[in-house]
């Protein structure tokens, strides 16, 4: 009874898809499909990732070469540039702070798993759109909104925002403190408010999709890992955004409207500020119960689209499907008990300390397992090297370099040396900046094919993946030490200090490895736009994949199939199937029809596939005629 | 027993719910943990000390009465648009909208025993959390007398009855959660005082 009221469902559904046509502003701008959602998410993420890149090298400038007369970048920073053709102090720790909240923000969350999350949920689990097809452009637009308040806070007078990304009071909280706490502080607010709810907006759609609008035969044990990590990414951001809110309200409150929930006795100029009995530790509580997850919410989409991309380009199943699944589970259950260990410093109780400690060392548990279980996945695969698979090899050693260095920070007593030196900067752009970008790109090169029906072009991809992941060990490698010797983030100058003037070849070395590696993106730009347009034409499936995207037309409309949702009958990793005719068997193809490749217990389930197939088959044969 | 699993997938569909019904939960839990987020702040904060004592207004027991007898209102409402019973729906939506805009009146006289008291926005955090909880709740609970009184016009338009009562139960569960997260708060605070 229930699969008949299904059919007639589906094929209503059908008729109503097809017969509408889209504007130029409903199709590319005000758009209710999550691919369009998806590829506009995309572009403004490469987009911030430009501008977010370029802060860097601004930075890197003045830390690699502190005596170089930077008068010529003059056209573009106007009055940055200071009499003497230097950076300006206040400037610098503006660029820190925003080159921190456009990448991890813009583009490692709304970039990454806004794309991803909205292109692929829908495509892999069979669902002709997300459940509020509304809800998900508005997910877009505040995003929007977002994005161009932050854009002009860098052009006004006093600056961005200059409190480093975590936007600590007192600091953020006294417009006196420093010009960055002013107006460039309301508006990376203001900015931030539309993004949590842009975020919310968009994860309680990507939620509400999975759970519900799965296609027939798509349990969450046939879900690809892909969309595993997006679920899981989406309930992560849903219980840790709103306490983000929480504390940038009352942050809100202590600068706008004189409350004291973070400031206490502070004095400035000789004068007492009226604020008493705040707490700053407060915020950092607060900050960080969002703050730590954040991490998780970068990188378990990055995890997930590995995943897909290593099963399908070493044509074996993923090993260990259900331990990948459970330790997503793990890293998001234990990524919200371990917010303190970036306050190890902060004066909080050191008993309290030796807990989150305990429990932040357990992450290597659930990480290790991932980690094996890439590697047994490429072990004696067929490894076929597209870029995207080089990208996600390069994900996997990211992953275990910058991991490793997580485990010494995760220790609160050696925490006390290494606390905001150089060494966290080069642990989580490792761990957690270049892994999940290198998991953004591989799943654009992995997926371009079915969002512009074109492929990029591999000898430049080999050319962008080689010089960006040479690059990336060759700019955070040597940050190592730099920070061993305790050289802390976010200052503006080393020569000062008889302990670190002894760096400047090592940094002016940094530096120009970041300048190489920022322009070999350009390549990537490049290869991107052209091959949008002039790319070789693609082929329905490309990578001979067995998800369900790669059953869809090449150019997919709004409703993804133009007939029924195909019927899922296999999890999503048959690769290399013994017996099988071909090395993947996508997850449409029944066990009926591949009786050759069947394990034993498989086979025991064909008779009952059968009856079902012929029950529906007569349902909807009951429904047509019901209808004509 | 994983190929029971399996096979019992093919035959059933995967558990769903009413998408929007389904997105109208999550909303509520992410207004769960903002008041989570707040009120372990103010558990922290408190325990650092330096933390004024005063009385809560005694309004508060009022207004905590008065939502609860909305949502019973609301409830009965509810009850009657199942059993086609329209003029009672209309009755107990009208009923509960009115105890809303009620509840919202008597959060405001707190405020004012509140700076009667001398507790007021600006100063110690303590009274400072007062304003923002009942605030913010406030702020949510205007949402959910405007989410009422859209279901109170479409149930003069006869729109909600016993076959179409998607948003009459989103508006009662929304309200309902709304009446309990006072109550939690309510309930917090004295606890925690």
């Amino acid at each position: 009874m229930a699969t008949a009221s299904v059919a007639t469902h589906d094929t209503a559904h059908d008729h109503h898809d097809h017969e509408h046509h889209d504007n130029f502003v409903t199709k590319y701008i005000f758009t209710t499909d999550h691919k369009m959602i998806g590829k506009q998410f995309l572009l403004t993420g490469i987009f911030w990732a430009i501008i977010g890149g370029l802060l860097s090298i601004l930075f890197r400038l003045q830390l690699g070469f502190p005596e170089m007369n930077l008068e010529w970048l003059r056209p573009l920073l106007g009055g940055w540039i200071t009499e003497t053709g230097q950076l300006d102090q206040t400037f610098y720790l503006a660029l820190v702070t925003m080159h921190g909240t456009i990448m991890v923000f813009f583009v490692l969350t709304a970039g990454l798993s806004g794309t991803f999350s909205n292109f692929l949920i829908p495509l892999q689990i069979g669902a002709r759109d997300m459940a509020s097809g509304f809800m998900n452009m508005l997910s877009y637009w505040f995003f929007f909104v977002s994005s161009v308040i932050m854009f002009i806070s860098l052009f006004i007078k006093t600056g961005p925002a200059g409190g480093g990304w975590v936007v600590y009071p007192p600091l953020s909280a006294l417009e006196q403190a420093i010009p960055g706490s002013g107006l460039g502080m309301t508006l990376w607010l203001i900015a931030m408010t539309f993004f949590i709810a842009s975020s919310l907006l968009g994860g309680i759609n990507y939620i509400t999709t999975v759970i519900n609008l799965r296609t027939k035969g798509m349990s969450f044990s046939r879900l690809p890992l892909t969309i595993w990590a997006f679920f899981l990414t989406a309930v992560i951001g849903l219980l840790s955004f709103p306490v983000l809110f929480a504390a940038a309200l009352l942050l809100v409150f202590d600068r706008s409207f004189g409350t004291s929930f973070y400031l206490s006795d502070i004095y400035i100029g000789g004068e007492a500020l009226p604020n008493t009995g705040g707490s700053p530790v407060l915020y950092q509580h607060l900050f960080w119960f969002l703050g730590h997850p954040e991490v998780y919410i970068v990188l378990l989409p990055a995890l997930g689209i590995t995943s897909e991309v290593i099963a399908t380009n070493s044509r074996k199943p993923i090993f260990g499907y259900k331990a990948m699944i459970i330790s997503m589970l793990g890293i998001t259950i234990l990524s919200f008990i371990v917010w303190a260990h970036h306050m190890f410093v902060s004066g909080m109780n050191p008993f309290l300390g030796s807990i989150f400690m305990f429990l932040t060392l357990i992450i290597a548990i659930p990480s290790a397992v991932k980690v094996f279980n890439y590697l047994t996945t490429l072990w004696r695969g067929n490894l076929i090297f597209t870029p995207a698979m080089l990208f996600s090899i390069g994900l996997v050693s990211f992953f275990i370099s910058g991991g490793l260095t997580g485990i010494f920070l995760g220790n609160s007593a050696i925490d006390i040396q290494l606390h905001d030196t150089y060494f966290v900067v080069a642990h989580f752009h490792l761990v957690m900046g270049s892994a999940s970008f290198f998991g953004m790109v591989a799943g654009i090169y992995h997926w371009f094919p079915k969002m512009f029906g074109r492929m990029m072009d591999a000898r430049l991809g080999y050319v962008h993946f080689w010089l960006t992941f040479v690059g990336v060990y060759m700019v955070f490698f040597p940050m190592h030490y730099i920070g061993i010797a305790g050289f802390p983030r976010r200052y503006y100058s080393w020569t000062g200090f008889e302990f670190s003037n002894m760096y400047t070849d090592l940094n002016m070395f940094v530096s120009v490895a970041a300048i190489i590696t920022f322009a070999a993106q350009f390549i990537f730009l490049f290869n991107f736009f052209y091959s949008m347009y002039r790319g070789r034409k693609a082929t329905q499936n490309p990578w001979r994949s067995n998800t369900l995207e790669w059953t869809t037309p090449i150019h997919p409309g709004h409703g993804n199939w133009p007939g029924e949702i195909p019927t899922v009958y296999r999890w999503p990793y048959d690769y290399s199937k013994p017996g099988a005719k071909e090395d993947f068997i996508p997850q449409t193809v029944p066990l009926s029809a591949t009786p050759e490749s069947n394990l034993p217990h498989e086979q025991e389930l064909v008779k009952l596939e059968l009856e079902i197939m012929k029950e529906e088959s007569e349902a909807l044969i009951a429904n047509e005629a019901k209808e004509s | 027993m994983e190929k029971e699993l399996k096979y019992i997938d093919v035959v059933e569909q995967p558990i769903s719910m009413h998408p929007k019904k389904f997105a109208l939960w999550l909303f509520m839990v992410t207004v769960v943990m903002i008041f989570a987020a707040l009120t372990s702040a103010y558990i922290v904060r408190q325990a650092e000390g330096n933390w004024l004592e005063y009385d809560l207004p005694e309004i508060f027991w009022v207004t905590s009465g008065i939502v609860l007898l909305s949502s019973v209102f609301l409830h009965w409402a509810y009850i009657s648009a199942k059993k086609d019973n329209l003029l009672q729906l209309r009755i107990g939506m009208t009923v509960a909208v009115l105890l809303g805009i009620a509840f919202l009146v008597g959060q405001w006289y707190s405020w004012v025993a509140l700076v009667d008291r001398q507790v007021f926005f600006v100063g110690n955090p303590s009274g400072s959390f007062l304003y923002v909880f009942t605030g913010l709740h406030g702020l949510h609970l205007i949402s959910g007398v405007i989410f009422l009184i859209i279901v109170l016009i479409s149930s003069f338009r006869y729109k909600v009855h016993s076959q179409s009562m998607d948003t009459m139960e989103m508006a009662t569960s929304y309200w309902h959660f709304l009446g309990g997260l006072w109550i939690y708060l309510f309930m917090f605070l004295l606890l925690n005082h």
